[in-house]
């Protein structure tokens, strides 16, 4: 079912006789557990943008608009989506585009979470439907709103399993007038989480914090066969500002090595790729996403190259993607290197059998499972939504 | 008044063994019973509502807080989590029936990690206390609620606390890592941790800003930043409300986004200036304090561009501060803005919605009519960029009239915020205050969801009770 309007999602959810798939243009249906429904109920009619104010920093479009779209939108007044919402579909095998719904309904930020949020805390409202067919509207559409329980927040991420997302309003930002990327070569992941915390440390402001293996690198574009590993870390503000900046932390930077700049132009594309995850696209086998502090960063990839799987760092160290076999044994080195290093893994991209037998997401604290049971009955109480999404049999 | 139920008889009549069991798990000195020494804890910030608690209990320890809810919930007891009880909004407001839960003895920061930028710290601890702890390597913690000096983390984590410089650095929300809390049954539980981001559903993103009503918050991992070079302020006076909304919107729409932007009108401007003597212009309607961050000439640059856009919009004067003794000077009435208005006016509420910024003129043009048909002086100060407004109307407490006329002349501010398209607030929370306004903002199938999520925490309805939530319906949903 592919309604065109809000009454479309709560007359399908109202009449469902059994579970529903939830999703947009299915971008990102790779991901996580495959949920077994008779139906799919898709956000992907649900287009448009219905308030933009500018000089108000704030954007509403329905959920099945895609991030393209309104990522043109709001560039042609000079603004940018903060959280950076990547374009995983490519990389989740997939050719359709991610919806603006399926970035807020994954919480899936950038590599500009790092210093300005995820993609759930730029979610000022949200029209959904729940289980039970009946609209709800969080938040809405002012910068600050602390007035009751935060719903925006619990049905940011929660995956479908909730209420179906209609419509989302976000905070936006002037885009930057400059960019520029500081790079370090040939540096261990060890010391290059050392070098990107320093940077991220810096009062310059640093908005990407990234490494990549030389495999990976020399499959960037932008980064014109520099060769071997690369540190890169971003600077993004007034053109003035990012020349006084990039010097700076150049200085503080050469205890590292010698630092090497990219261009506007070239960091452009380089982030693009780095948030996309485009240098694993072409990996076969599993793809993993792991988020740990980021002095754990370096420690992953390691266990993982004892595995025989590909990493690359983002978020400073803290996101971890792993490119591996799709063996039990290789999810199981995740879980374990993951749990010691006190983090949270998600499996993004498996072969449907395997990922429908292995915890996709930690369990979490039995009594939060509890309490979570209770939640998911608070808003769905016949279990119709995304049945089985994160969980399996929730 | 905002009506206080009927206490739980049942309760109440088991007031002795209640505190000789709650003895039992505590220290002497972590129990209060008396009456004399109940007193301190009998309001919050919102010091017109009182009510004394059967007892206060002060633990130091996650484990006594656990041992704590475990028997007051097995009890059917009331309990009511409290900070630094600066909440402005009724928000740690006790009840006769319930017990006190006080935090401020876990005051210890357990962790600071500057390679990762986060430190963990006890639910006690005060905002500006962890600044305070990691200024030394030029690092601080970035909401800035006006009570930093007093109120503690825990309940900043509890109503969201904001700041001025949330349009750069966010809320408390877009700030945390980790929470410890202990369930309603006593159960401890540790949500996220030092890395970004949950795997399953978002519990730090629900915990955070729900007011005592989910779950006790004894400690939080919260993410440090490091300093910038350097801030700066400037001043821009203007002739209307309307010429500075104005030149607000210009300034954002030439894609500046300073750290800070105040706004005050009038009323507000002459208090401050009578209290602070940061001289302020008198012949203004509007005045704006714009502040930015960067090394001395990024500094320059930014007021230099902000300084040509005010200029377009006919101001009465400009002024940017030259060094960072300027800058204080330039913040210093905004500053002691509450302590102008209590000058003044020997009480007044202060109100917090969150409008628009567009609607910024014609709400304070209704205000003013308001103020006018009330007979009430209000000023107003506005975070100009994100919309938050602070509306304090002046009053005379020893004149019950005077009181209910300003409860009546806030609400109906707050029923303006919304109907122009914003909220009940933006920073205060909802508390006791504006508990019976939550059906102007939120359908009943809205506010029955959420109901039906506070259930799902805290079945027998016993943490923080008889607020944010109207009263009836709620009885209905327990």
């Amino acid at each position: 079912m592919i309604p065109t309007d809000e009454a479309g999602i709560v007359a399908a959810i109202q009449h469902a006789a059994g579970p529903l798939a939830i999703q947009g243009h299915g971008s990102k249906l790779a991901m996580l557990r495959p949920v077994q429904a008779a139906a799919t109920l898709s956000t992907a009619g649900l287009t448009g943008v219905t308030l933009y104010s500018p000089n108000e920093l704030v954007i509403s479009a329905r959920a099945g608009t895609t991030i393209a779209e309104l990522r043109t939108v709001v560039a042609k007044n000079g603004q940018h989506l903060i959280a950076e919402p990547p374009e995983l579909g490519a990389l989740l095998g997939s050719d359709q585009p991610g919806t603006i719904g399926g970035a807020v309904a994954t919480n899936l930020s950038g590599p500009r979470r790092v210093a300005w949020g995820a993609m759930r805390d730029h979610v000022m409202g949200l029209r959904a439907v729940n289980g039970r067919g009946e609209i709800l509207r969080a938040g809405g559409r002012v910068l600050k709103n602390v007035t009751g329980l935060d719903v925006c927040k619990l049905l940011s991420g929660s995956h479908g399993t909730l209420a179906v997302i209609t419509e989302v309003t976000l905070k936006v930002l002037p885009a930057p007038e400059r960019r520029a990327t500081l790079v370090l070569k040939g540096q261990h992941p060890a010391e290059a989480v050392a070098a990107l915390s320093a940077a991220l440390g810096s009062p310059y402001a640093v908005s990407g914090a990234a490494w990549l293996p030389g495999n990976l690198a020399a499959l960037v574009p932008s980064l014109g066969g520099l060769g071997g590993n690369v540190t890169l870390a971003r600077l993004e503000d007034f053109a003035p500002s990012v020349a006084y900046r990039s010097e700076r932390l150049r200085a503080e930077l050469a205890e590292f090595g010698a630092v090497e700049m990219l261009d506007d132009a070239a960091s452009a594309a380089l982030w693009t790729d780095i948030g996309n995850v485009s240098p694993l696209v072409h990996a076969p086998g599993a793809i993993w996403k792991i988020s740990v502090r980021p002095s754990q960063g370096a420690g992953i990839v390691d266990a993982m190259q004892a595995i025989g799987a590909t990493c690359m760092l983002d978020w400073g160290g803290g996101l971890v993607w792993v490119s591996g076999p799709a063996t039990a044994a290789a999810h199981h080195a995740v879980e374990a290197a993951t749990s010691a290093a006190g983090g949270v893994w998600t499996v993004m991209r498996a072969p449907d059998p395997w990922r429908s037998a292995v915890a996709v997401i930690p369990p979490g604290p039995p009594a939060m499972a509890a309490i979570g049971a209770r939640v998911k009955a608070a808003f769905d109480p016949r279990g119709i939504l995304n049945p089985g999404r994160m969980v399996a049999g929730a | 008044m905002i009506e206080q139920p009927e206490p739980l008889h049942g309760v109440l009549a088991r007031r002795d063994s209640i505190v000789a069991g709650l003895r039992r798990l505590l220290p002497e000195s972590g129990v209060i019973a008396e009456p004399l020494r109940l007193k301190p804890y009998e309001t919050d910030g919102l010091s017109a509502y009182r009510q004394t608690p059967m007892a206060v209990v002060l633990p130091e320890t996650t484990e006594q807080v656990a041992a704590i809810m475990a028997f007051c919930s097995s009890g059917g007891v009331r309990v009511v989590p409290r900070g630094a009880g600066t909440s402005l909004s009724g928000g740690a407001l006790p009840m006769e029936d319930a017990v006190v839960l006080g935090l401020m003895r876990m005051n210890r920061i357990l962790d600071i990690d500057y390679a990762d930028r986060c430190a963990v710290v006890q639910a006690g601890v005060t905002n500006i206390g962890i600044t305070q702890a990691v200024s030394a390597r030029q690092f601080f913690y970035a909401p800035d609620p006006s009570s930093q000096l007093a109120c503690m983390i825990g309940g900043n984590v509890n109503m969201n606390s904001g700041g001025a410089h949330c349009l750069r650095y966010g809320v408390t929300a877009n700030n945390l890592l980790g929470l410890k809390i202990v369930t309603v049954d006593g159960q401890i539980v540790d949500i996220g941790g030092a890395h970004l981001d949950a795997a399953g559903l978002d519990w730090l993103g629900l915990l955070t800003g729900s007011e005592g009503q989910l779950a006790i918050v004894t400690e939080v991992t919260v993410r440090i930043l490091r300093s910038p070079e350097g801030a700066r302020a400037m001043l821009a006076a203007f002739k209307s409300n309307e010429i500075a909304g104005a030149c607000v919107d210009s300034i954002i729409s030439s894609g500046i986004i300073p750290v800070a932007l105040e706004f005050m009108d009038r009323p507000a401007i002459h208090a401050c200036e009578a209290f602070a003597h940061a001289g302020y212009p008198l012949d203004a309607e509007a005045m704006l304090i714009i502040e930015v961050e960067g090394s001395v000439a990024e500094q320059d640059d930014l007021l230099g561009r902000i300084s040509a856009i005010c200029a377009r919009h006919d101001p009465i004067s400009l002024k940017v501060a030259e060094s960072a003794e300027q800058s204080a000077a330039i913040w210093k009435g905004r500053k002691g803005a509450f302590g102008a208005v209590g000058r003044i006016s020997p009480d007044y509420l202060c109100m917090d919605g969150t409008i628009p910024t567009s609607q910024l003129p014609a709400v304070l043009r209704r205000i003013g009519e308001m103020s006018a048909s009330y007979g009430l002086q209000v000023a107003n100060i506005f975070h100009a960029g994100d919309g938050n407004l602070h509306p304090l109307i002046m009053f005379d407490a020893n004149d019950p009239s005077s009181f209910h006329k300003a409860e009546a002349f806030g609400a109906d501010i707050l029923k303006l915020c919304v109907e122009v398209g914003g909220c009940l607030t933006g920073e205060h929370g909802v508390g006791v205050e504006k508990r019976d306004l939550m059906g102007v903002q939120f359908t009943e199938i809205e506010l029955d969801q959420q109901r039906r999520l506070k259930s799902a925490f805290d079945p027998g309805w016993l943490l923080n009770a008889n607020k944010v939530f109207p009263l009836t319906a709620a009885l209905r949903a327990a």
